[in-house]
Parts: C-alpha cells; structure tokens; sequence
C-alpha cells in the first residue's frame, strides 16, 4: 500500500519533471526520500507536499532543491587505486591514439576531472586530450570551471595524487590564496564543461574513455540500464568504461558489451 | 525474557540487522558465529570504521561464520544465508525490491555507513518484519533509526549498556527507542540464531 508520503514523492518529482525536465522519477528511492526529507526541513515546510507547491512556483527555489537531491561529494584522486590502475595499464592503451576523447560523466564539482588531467598531464597525453565534463547540476559545473577548492582539502588531495602514483608534488598544479587552492588554467584548456543528464539527453560525442564514477548508484536498475546504454554507445571498440569502486556491470544487461579489463578496480574495455 | 509476541516476531522476521561502534567488532565475534549456514533470512552489518581504508571485516568473519559473509554490491539482491557487510566510506540502504543501494552522501552523525541511514531505510522496506540489533558505541547514531524501526512495529534488541564496551549508543537507543529486548551479548547470540535458523 502507498503511504501519502509515497504519493507525495511522486507526485513531487513528476511536478519537477514537467516543470524543469529534470527526471528524478528512477532514483534510488531509499536514498533519495532521505535527502527529499532533509530538504524539506532545510527549505523550511512541514511536508513533501508544500516543498512541492514552493518549487513549482519558484525556479529559484527548484534551483535550492536541486543541491539537496544532487548529491556533491566528491575527492581527488578518490580511490587512489583506481587512478593508479588508470596510469598504469589505460593509459599504455590510450598512447595508440592520435587524438584521445574522455567524457567524464557526473563530473560534480570537477575534483574527478582535475584528477585525470593531471595524470594525463603527467603522462605526456594533455595536449592531445579533449575531455568532457558533464553533470546537471549548473552550480556544481561553474565551480569545476573555476577549479577552485578549500584549501582545508588540499592535504588529502596530496595524499591520494601520492598513493596514485603522482610523478611529482601537487603543489606544482594549484596557487594558493585566501583560503582556497586555484587549480592551474592549463589543466582545463582542453574541457568542454557541459549540462548534460543520463536520464534525458542521448549521446553526444564519440570517446575512447568514459569515467562514470559514484552517480549510478544513485540510480534505480532501469535507469542505470539506459545511462549504461549512453555509454556503451559513446565509447568506440576496445573503449574504457571506469566505475565507482563499488558499481559494477555486474547486474546489468549491458554486461555482455564489455570485457573485464582491471575490474577489481572497475576498469572495463567495450567489446 | 522473551514475551511471546517478540517470539514471534524474531522467528517471522524478514532480515536481522546488527550496528554499533566501539567495541563493535569484538561482540561480533560472540554474535555472528550463531549465524547457521543456511540462514534463513540475510544479516546486515553496519559497524563505524575509518574511512579511508577498505573495511577488513570480511576477512575478519568469514573464518569464523558458518554462513557466507560479503559486502554488497549496488543493487545486489539482499539474499538470505549471507552476512553482509557495509563497506567503509559508503551509507548502506536497504530498498522495497529487497534490493542494496548505496550512496555517498555526506556522513550522518559524523558516520559513513550510518546505522540510523541502513535502519531508516531497512524500516521503510520492510515494516514489521525486522528485527534490529543495536550494540556498543560511543556515539548515538542508531538510536533514530531503532525508533523508526519500532515504529512501524520492527522488533528492536539493545545490548545492555552494563556489559557493553561503550555506553553511550546503547543508553541512547534504550532512551529514545524504548527496544522490547535489553540483553547480553550471549542472549544476544542466541536470539540471532533463533531469529535466522531453520524452522
Ligand atoms: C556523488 S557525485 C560523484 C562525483 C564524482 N564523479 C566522484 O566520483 O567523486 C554524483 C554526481 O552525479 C550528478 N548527477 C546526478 N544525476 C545525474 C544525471 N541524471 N546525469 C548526470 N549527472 C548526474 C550529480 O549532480 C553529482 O554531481
């Protein structure tokens, strides 16, 4: 039986889609009424319903809701190993390519992004790299561009570029100032930054590398089925599709499109 | 100890959950061995650990448990005769279909996994089926959790806080969760093993 809050979700979230056309209807559900409950205190109304009536009217209040329910937490080089595996066994892979594309899928607010164009920087492959961050999260994608971040991160940061493998000290690749570590422009020449949603928009560009890492455990099995199914799309034969440490190509349909490359570390090659 | 109706409700629920903080991993020790092999209904580990490393709790039980132990992937089935475990740095939820998700969300009560996440979650999916399991912590993540798990009529055992390691968790979920069962950990394990044997 549907509880009036079960209604009240989705009545919310099919309100959002036909307003903004932004599809929330197929995400994880469990974590999503969780940060669907957080925001309706922090927005300050008693029930889903009257979040509802707010954000319909005010697009501003929808652009408040929508950093509650886009989760943006992200790292530098997170799971140090996964970077390392990239350096170490993608990267001898993506030499053969004259022009390398990388699309780096849900790109919050750039900390995955900076993280390959440094090792891609390290490595020699730069300057023939183009790379395509994306996410629907406008807010998130104006600070990728700025690649600006408290300083306060910046230890971790050192520490996880170290245990990837980095070639020399992250200091070489940001100033810092008032508070805050300002990554070097160079690093970000070759990034198209832009607004693109694996839940409504089709391919948009042919890549050798996809890197979707942490967004599709957001999603429910269908619609993870249809982001996978952009992806497989966009990348070329022997492309390299990287995933969060703990999403898998395990429970998909997609499965049988891909080879294990590094799996343990969530590396797979596109048939 | 145990009224008829919690009688009941260990052997007709659906899934066994388990969390605490410090001193959680040694009343493991005691607890999941009375796990049997083939489980009846799957067991759910949230433990607190550091983030930044991969939680060696696996390797830890799986010698120690007849029953399988694992950490799930996103959107694996919540299968029976199977300790799972929440890995570290992630939330672990449970979903309607019976199915896990995980998320990075920002911690909750400065915990990632959070046991108040899994077992608000847990409540939602599974209703009056549930039986949870608070045990030693210094923090009260859990006790919001255990209240949601009570609420929608879950059965909720807290080890008693005079044999656990830290207090504070325990003394909160027995004051804002009012459990149906306060006991030690050797009750504990054979309330588990009733709760997951076959019938
Ligand atoms: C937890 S962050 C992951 C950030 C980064 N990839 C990492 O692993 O650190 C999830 C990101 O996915 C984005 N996202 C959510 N739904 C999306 C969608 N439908 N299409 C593209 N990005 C989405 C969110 O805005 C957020 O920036």
């Amino acid at each position: 039986m549907q509880t009036a809050e079960d209604l009240e979700i989705r009545l919310l979230l099919d309100a959002i889609f036909l307003r903004y056309h932004y599809d929330f209807r197929s995400y994880s559900p469990a974590s999503l009424k969780r940060r669907l409950n957080v925001a309706k205190l922090q927005m300050g109304t008693t029930t889903l319903s009257g979040l509802q009536d707010l954000v319909l009217r005010d697009p501003a209040r929808f652009a408040q809701l929508l950093q509650f329910v886009t989760v943006q937490v992200s790292d530098m080089f997170r799971d140090p190993s996964f970077f390392a595996a990239f350096r170490e066994k993608v990267v001898p892979e993506l030499f053969t390519y004259p022009s390398i594309r990388i699309w780096v899928a849900g790109c919050s607010s750039g900390e995955e992004l900076y993280s390959y164009a440094i090792l891609l920087r390290e490595e020699g492959l730069l300057e023939r790299t183009t790379l395509y961050a994306t996410d629907i999260n406008p807010e998130a994608l104006r600070k990728a561009e700025l690649g600006l971040y408290g300083i306060d991160r910046v230890q971790a940061f050192t520490e996880n570029h170290r245990l990837a493998g980095g070639k020399c000290s992250l200091s070489e690749y940001y100033t810092a100032a008032y508070g805050s570590a300002t990554f070097d422009r160079t690093l970000r020449k070759n990034v198209v930054f832009s607004d693109h949603s694996l839940a409504t928009d089709s391919v948009f560009a042919e890549v050798q590398l996809v890197s979707c890492r942490n967004v599709l455990i957001y999603f429910d099995r269908t619609l993870q089925e249809r982001a996978l199914g952009l992806m497989k799309d966009s990348l070329c034969r022997r492309g390299f599709l990287g995933l969060g440490s703990k999403e898998s190509l395990m429970f998909t349909e997609h499965a049988s499109a891909f080879r294990d490359f590094a799996a343990g570390e969530r590396w797979y090659q596109r048939c | 100890m145990l009224g008829a109706d919690s009688a009941v409700r260990l052997t007709s629920s659906e899934a066994v959950l388990i969390a605490g903080s410090a001193g959680a991993v040694d009343a493991l020790r005691q607890l999941l061995p009375a796990v049997p092999k083939d489980a009846r209904i799957p067991v759910v580990v949230v433990v607190h650990l550091p983030p930044n490393r991969p939680s060696l709790l696996p390797e830890l039980f799986a010698p120690r448990c007849a029953a399988r132990v694992r950490e799930p992937q996103d959107k694996e089935p919540v299968s029976a005769g199977t300790i799972w475990f929440a890995p570290s740095n992630y939330h672990l939820l449970l979903e309607r279909d019976r199915t896990f998700s995980l998320s990075v969300d920002a911690p909750v009560n400065f915990s990632r996994p959070s046991i108040d996440v899994l077992f608000e979650s847990a409540a939602d999916a599974f209703g009056s089926t549930l039986c949870a399991v608070l045990l030693t912590g210094a923090n009260q993540d859990g006790s919001l959790g255990a209240s949601a798990i009570r609420r929608e009529g879950g059965l909720v055992i807290v080890q008693d806080p005079s044999t656990a390691e830290a207090v504070q968790m325990p003394s909160a979920a027995i004051s804002r969760a009012s459990p149906q069962i306060i006991a030690s950990l050797p009750e504990i394990a054979d309330l588990i093993h009733q709760a997951t044997k076959a019938p």
